[in-house]
């Protein structure tokens, strides 16, 4: 059995899970306590991804990174960025893709706080920067991880945006959904049972972990 | 001693209001901020820790300028050193009692004093537990010995007892009698409970719509009516039935429910809702303890 597909998915996903986590906080904790105009453009532009069909989002990728025009080319000289058919230009595009998925539970924990609990270490004369690693992004543990889990099972999910802007590259863009909906193509369809089987029990195990952690399951029981 | 003269737009209940505050404090004393809800306590606690920034006006602190308009000067709340027990006691709920009170101690900062405290205050039994699984009073506790240990220069109480049953209530106006003691700091406490502010204050300052329209002692500004054999009470009107040839008036004073009987020409000015004063010459008083 071929397990390129798989490893390529997991390292995809973990990957993309890691930047967006550091990308979402602050984008979170913006959007938690602005009280800018601007606040319901960005939020529409976060949210967007949910309900646009990832053909659409992978079309426009396709279009922005290409190399014909000025944005692709800027990328690719100044940055040396090849986004199109590689494997940077699939994490890039599954950041935008998977960012509601973690924005959204960040934003909802940080929200909940009183505001009491901040402004007590304030006057306790704890820093901005103390008060958020200290205090409130312990406080949204559940919410950090739900977020993670569900950016990076969302992740290994995709399949529209990964198809239009990574293509099936072996070993580079050819993730197991894609590989998938290769062996359907080629009648294997023992093959495409291996990699769904795989990836079934994957998020499983994941979605499980999440609930008996947050349900605080597990702790009771080592109790 | 505390000198704050400031002036800011609040969004009270009732519509805008604006807080507009000449308050002196002198060091080391106990003062307490009385009034409705609304009328701007709250905020000015929060205008001297530095957590609202006022439109107008100076705050000084032993001859040190906090704030000024004018200048722009203005001091983070990180910088004013102000110890403050929060309403809903801002514990941090995933850090055990200790590790909340370490939390407060400066780099330098030396792991005996939470210890110290956490003997004065009584904690020690509970420094492993974390928030949730205290009960009122504790978490009162936790917050007040959490505010005691950056040594602050200010202790500030919002309405801390408020949430609590009598008992545990005068078991923690003691707890803050012995830190004013033991440590002289200036504290501003606010507080509904006319009982309390006897107990605990050295001045009283009686706010109203942003406004002190009152303030001395505890004795001064709530026994300013000359004292006579006569009880007073302020209730509201609940229910106006005849009985009879007069009429029975049910008025609600504070909690209880009394009825009081009143002639034809006394109800014909009353109304159902109308706030109004029952009293009585008390010639011969009794007074029952409850326990």
């Amino acid at each position: 059995m071929n397990w390129e597909p798989l490893l390529l998915t997991l390292k995809l996903a973990g990957v993309t899970t890691l930047l967006l986590l550091v990308l979402s906080i602050p984008l979170a904790l913006w959007l938690a306590t602005t009280k800018s105009r601007l606040k319901p453009v960005i939020e529409t532009l976060v949210s967007m991804p949910l309900v646009l069909p990832p053909t659409v989002l992978g079309f426009y990728f396709l279009v922005a990174f290409s190399p014909n025009n000025a944005f692709g080319t800027w990328l690719n000289e100044w940055l040396g960025l090849k986004l199109v058919f590689s494997f940077s230009g699939l994490v890039v595009a599954s950041i935008i893709y998977s960012l509601p998925f973690m924005v959204h539970p960040i934003q909802a924990g940080l929200s909940g706080i009183a505001p009491s609990l901040k402004e007590a270490a304030y006057v306790m004369g704890k820093s901005k920067f103390t008060t958020l690693i200290k205090v409130l992004l312990p406080t949204i543990r559940p919410s950090l991880l739900t977020g993670i889990v569900l950016a990076f099972a969302h992740t290994v999910g995709e399949f529209g945006v990964v198809l239009m802007i990574g293509g099936n590259i072996p070993g580079k863009t050819k993730v197991a959904s894609i590989a998938i909906y290769d062996e359907v193509e080629s009648l294997n369809y023992a093959g495409a049972n291996f990699y769904s089987t795989v990836l079934f029990l994957v998020t499983f195990c994941i979605l499980l972990a999440v609930y008996l952690i947050n349900g605080g399951y597990l702790k009771r029981f080592w109790k | 001693m505390i000198a704050l003269t400031v002036q800011k737009k609040l969004n009270g209940p009732n519509g805008d209001m604006l807080l507009d505050l000449d308050i002196q404090i002198k060091k080391g004393q106990l003062v307490t901020l009385y009034g409705a809800s609304g009328a701007g306590k709250t905020s000015t606690l929060r205008i001297l820790s530095g957590l609202l920034q006022p439109e107008k006006g100076t705050i000084q602190v032993n001859g040190a300028i906090w704030f000024d308009a004018v200048t722009k000067m203005n001091r983070t709340p990180q910088t004013r050193n102000i110890g403050y027990v929060f309403q809903d006691y801002a514990l941090f709920p995933h850090m055990t009692v200790e590790e909340n009170l370490s939390f407060g101690l400066s780099k330098d900062g030396d792991k005996k004093e939470v210890m110290e405290l956490l003997e004065m205050m009584e904690l020690v039994d509970l420094k492993d537990r974390k928030p949730v699984t205290l009960s009122g009073g504790q978490k009162q506790r936790v917050a007040l010995a959490r505010a005691l240990v950056q040594k602050p220069t200010i202790l500030l109480l919002d309405e801390p007892l408020s949430a609590l049953d009598m008992k545990i209530r005068l078991k923690l106006q003691d707890y803050i009698l012995k830190v004013h003691k033991v440590y002289a700091l200036t504290t501003i406490l606010i507080s509904h409970d006319i009982g309390e502010i006897y107990k605990l204050s050295d001045q009283v300052f009686v706010l109203e719509d942003g406004k002190v329209i009152k303030n001395g002692t505890p004795t001064e500004v709530f026994l300013n009516d000359k004292i006579s054999g006569k009880f007073k009470f302020k209730g509201e009107v609940l229910k106006i039935e005849k009985d009879e040839v007069v009429y029975l008036v049910t008025v609600l004073i504070q909690n209880e429910v009394v009825k009081v009987i009143a002639q034809e020409s006394e109800i014909k000015q009353l109304q159902i809702g109308d706030r109004v004063l029952v009293a009585s010459k008390a010639f011969n008083p009794v007074i029952y303890k409850i326990e």
